[in-house]
């Protein structure tokens, strides 16, 4: 509720844009809720299964998720812990450095922020956004980041799509290609829906890694103001006491 | 035995008495409370705006206090401050809740003094003989722009960055000595780990302990004129035998319990932000700053925090490098003056004419305006209009002497209006 | 201050003011206290603390009988010495001549509480910080060396103070440390692999 009333504040303000889309405007919206502990696990899995492999999590400790996300730190060796020792280890990529930037051209980013950065709107939308482009390196390429140097790992999920797009001509005789649809080339193993599911999944984990502390910053900031609330009570009866000497 | 313990408790209470004449024949303790709390005398008809001065001062300790625990984890070095942040943020115990108190408790900062300092110009503060507490007032914004800008490298995400260099080039605007200026700041030639050390060090002692002696002389010049209030009358006209002003109330315990409500209610304001919009929407941390300093690309929008976007906004509007500097450093300059361009008989707005108030009513129309303006990207429209604001901004003062002559004020009463 | 007049008029207030005043007061503090806490809990090991604290294995396959190896733990040297069986059987020996010789202070794991001050008699584990002042004690396992007399049994000999320990650790009488030197939690995790950092309970 008071997050209501905070937007709605807002949107008497200037708010400034997030980090803008590439040319084509290509956005969707997350809407994911990072309360669901179900959907966290399964994006904590989903990420360390496809996204582990080049993206660490450097500020990240594995028994950190474990504690937030309600994993027994004697599942972790077996279900997300692969590439540390100890569950207190930040969670790192297997993979040195010098390989990934020889293979992509560039070192795949550490992902522990890019929710705050970037935001959630821009993750969802970007693993939604590949289609197939032969003229690319790896034969895909993205709406959200045009010329993305990161291969399409989830295509065997998704199953391959392709952009259509649109040359038009404005007014001034400028013209335009403007996208308009994807359509679905083959299929993937899973159906739309279970695929949209599946990033959704992996967009809350990543939610919840830019700011793990959001878990408990809400229930804490209730408790705070309701104190507040009572102390303001009193102060305000014990200023009206005082000023009944005042005429 | 009720006895005995009566006697005990009359003997601690001599012995408590015995320390405090001590104390006081060595230093001036009960002087200076008398003086600063229980026989300052202020108006009894503050309002709502009164709270902002005190509120100013629990910003600067909740900034000081916070700031010196977060000292003790953020490493100075470009190496490292990203991710000490970061390290703050996940792994030291509430370094999360402090952090966000301490970066909230900035901007809530400018808000508070911005509210103090249009209270200021409604009700006339600043006009004879308030003039200095004006000016040191303005000395305290000008340093608490240098902390917060100093303070933004801190971070060294992308804006961080690229708010100072952009800052700092400005100094390069200057004829003949801007660029080795710049250098100088820098200590280098670019922003670089040199540049944030020393920002480090401004930020977290010289520049705090100007700010600490400001509000000091602030206060004291305050209290040897004492307040003025939302009539603008002057209470020490009228005194009763005593020589306490008829319409003054002691500061404490009146002043002190009403403030403990608007301490309250900030508290309440505060923990609501930093409980669940510590971001603000990008408006107090911004989102391409959780993005570590890349002095090789520059983000696609750069503004600076939304504090400093009325003056950003000026800088824009100008066409010239070197004029934008001149005239965005005269929209602070021509604050000060502010004392000497009022030239109406009465203080406060209350009394003032309808020139006035609109003059005053199209300047915060302007200032918001330039705000607003100064955090979207320079499009020709929004040049066009920052540049109408700016008009309007700097003829609001510099026409002031004119209009505030022309207009027709009010009477004004013998006394202060209170419906107690 | 308040018109005289008016609060002698007023008395009947006086009692709420009062009340309000303690009650503003008690509530203001336990918030204050509230708003301490996560500025004393700051100030605690953080995570990475934490981390770089945590157990180390430590292979003790390779250590001579009568030889000690150190390895850090919580950025104190940690000994680990293989005691010999003449090493074991001096234990008894000396015991007339140490301060605690049972072991009574707290200064080990309970299952070090013994004659050995280890989890088994012939791997001796402890922490490299003397008692006195905090230096590290130099192992000297030899019988009478030249420099520290006919007297020395063999133990732990502090150069800063002259303090003396035996190879369990124990302090000698008459000597500037008090304390027998402090065990570490710790545990076995096979014949040749130690663990150090975690007690036999957590296993």
């Amino acid at each position: 509720m008071a997050k209501r009333i905070l937007i709605a504040a807002l949107l008497l303000m200037p708010v400034q844009v997030m980090a803008a889309a590439g040319g084509s405007g290509f956005m969707l919206h997350a809407g994911n809720d990072v309360g669901n502990k179900a959907s966290l696990q399964r994006g904590a899995r989903n990420y360390v299964n496809y996204c582990l492999g080049c993206h660490s999590l450097q500020y990240v400790r594995y028994n950190q998720v474990a504690k937030d996300l309600g994993i027994a730190e004697s599942d972790l060796e077996d279900t997300l812990m692969w590439t540390a020792e100890k569950p207190q280890e930040v969670i790192e990529i297997a993979m040195p450095d010098g390989d990934a930037a020889r293979w992509f051209g560039r070192t795949p980013p550490d992902l522990s922020l890019t929710s705050r950065s970037r935001g959630t709107d821009w993750i969802y939308s970007y693993l939604k956004a590949f289609y197939v482009d032969p003229t690319t390196m790896f034969g895909y390429n993205n709406l959200v980041l045009e010329n993305a140097a990161m291969p399409h790992v989830l295509w065997s999920l998704e199953g391959d799509k392709a952009a259509i797009f649109e040359d038009t001509v404005d007014q001034d005789g400028v013209s335009h290609t403007e996208f308009k649809g994807f359509e679905q080339l083959t299929e993937g193993k899973l159906s739309e829906a279970e695929y949209d599911e599946f990033v959704i999944d992996l967009v809350n984990f990543l939610d919840y890694v830019g700011e793990p502390v959001q878990l408990q910053r809400q229930s804490l900031g209730i408790k705070v103001i309701a104190y507040l609330l009572v102390f303001l009570l009193l102060a305000m009866a014990l200023k009206k006491e005082f000023w009944k000497d005042v005429d | 035995m009720a006895n005995g313990q009566t006697d005990t408790l009359g003997r601690i209470g001599e012995r408590v008495s015995a320390l405090g004449d001590w104390v006081n024949a060595r230093f001036p303790a009960d002087k200076m409370w008398k003086e600063h709390a229980s026989e300052y005398y202020a108006p009894k008809n503050f309002n709502f705006w009164y709270y902002f001065g005190v509120l100013s001062l629990v910003v600067l300790v909740l900034q000081i206090v916070t700031g010196i625990v977060l000292a003790m984890n953020y490493k100075p070095s470009a190496a490292e401050a990203f991710a000490s942040v970061e390290y703050i943020m996940r792994d030291v115990p509430w370094g999360w809740l402090i952090r966000y108190m301490h970066a909230a408790g900035a901007s809530f900062f400018f808000i508070v003094v911005y509210l103090h300092m249009f209270r200021g110009l409604m009700y006339g503060s600043y006009r004879k003989p308030r003039e200095l507490i004006w000016i040191i007032g303005m000395l305290i914004y000008v340093a608490l722009m240098a902390e917060a800008f100093m303070g933004y490298l801190l971070p060294w995400g992308q804006m961080s960055y690229w708010g100072a260099q952009v800052i700092v080039s400005l100094f390069g605007a200057i004829p003949f000595i801007g660029e080795g200026l710049s250098e100088w700041i820098r200590g280098d030639y670019f922003i670089s780990d040199i540049t944030l050390n020393r920002f480090f060090s401004f930020h977290v002692i010289a520049v705090p302990l100007v700010l600490l002696g400001l509000v000091a002389m602030h206060i004291l010049a305050l209290h040897e004129v004492g307040s003025n209030n939302p009539d603008g009358v002057d209470i020490k006209k009228h005194k009763d035998a005593n020589g306490k002003p008829l319409d003054g109330i002691a500061f404490h315990p009146y002043y002190t319990v009403k403030d403990l409500v608007g301490i309250a209610g900030f508290a309440i304001i505060f923990s609501a932000v930093v409980f669940f919009a510590p971001e603000f929407f990008g408006l107090f941390l911004e989102h391409a700053n959780f993005e570590p300093a890349d002095p090789l690309k520059t983000p696609e929008h750069i503004a600076p925090v939304w504090y400093f976007t009325p003056f950003y906004a000026i800088l824009r509007a100008v066409p010239d490098k070197l004029a934008g500097v001149v005239i965005m450093g005269l929209a602070i300059v021509v604050m000060f003056l502010l004392p000497w361009l009022d030239r109406s008989p009465v203080r406060s707005i209350r009394y003032k004419g309808w020139i006035f108030k609109t003059a005053l009513a199209i300047f915060v129309i302007s200032f918001i305006a330039l705000g607003y303006l100064g955090l979207q990207p320079a499009t020709t429209l929004f040049v066009w209009l920052a540049r109408l604001f700016s008009l309007l901004y700097f003829a609001f003062f510099l026409l002031m002497p004119f209009y505030s002559k022309w207009d027709t004020p009010k009477p004004v009463p013998d006394r202060v209006t209170h419906h107690g | 201050m308040a018109d005289e007049s008016v609060i002698d008029d007023e008395k009947a207030d006086e009692g709420r003011r009062h009340f309000l005043a303690l009650a503003t007061g008690v509530v203001g503090a336990v918030g204050v206290a509230a708003v301490a806490t996560p500025f004393v809990s700051y100030f605690r090991p953080s995570a990475r603390a934490k981390a770089l604290g945590a157990a180390v294995e430590v292979d003790i396959s390779k250590l001579e009988p009568g030889a000690m190896i150190s390895v850090e733990w919580r950025g104190k040297p940690i000994f680990i010495v293989n005691r010999t069986e003449e090493a074991i059987e001096q234990l008894q020996a000396v015991e007339d001549q140490l301060a605690d010789p049972e072991s009574e202070k707290e200064q080990q794991p309970d299952f070090a509480a013994n004659r050995y001050r280890s989890l088994r008699p012939g791997v001796f584990v402890a922490i490299g910080s003397c008692t006195h002042l905090g230096c590290a004690p130099k192992y000297r396992p030899e019988v009478a060396p030249a420099d520290l007399g006919p007297d020395w049994a063999g133990g732990f000999f502090c150069p800063c103070h002259g303090s003396k320990f035996d190879l369990a650790g124990r302090v000698y009488a008459g000597v500037p440390a008090n304390l027998n030197l402090a065990v570490p939690p710790y545990r076995f995790l096979s014949d040749t692999t130690l663990i150090i950092g975690e007690n036999t309970e957590a296993a």
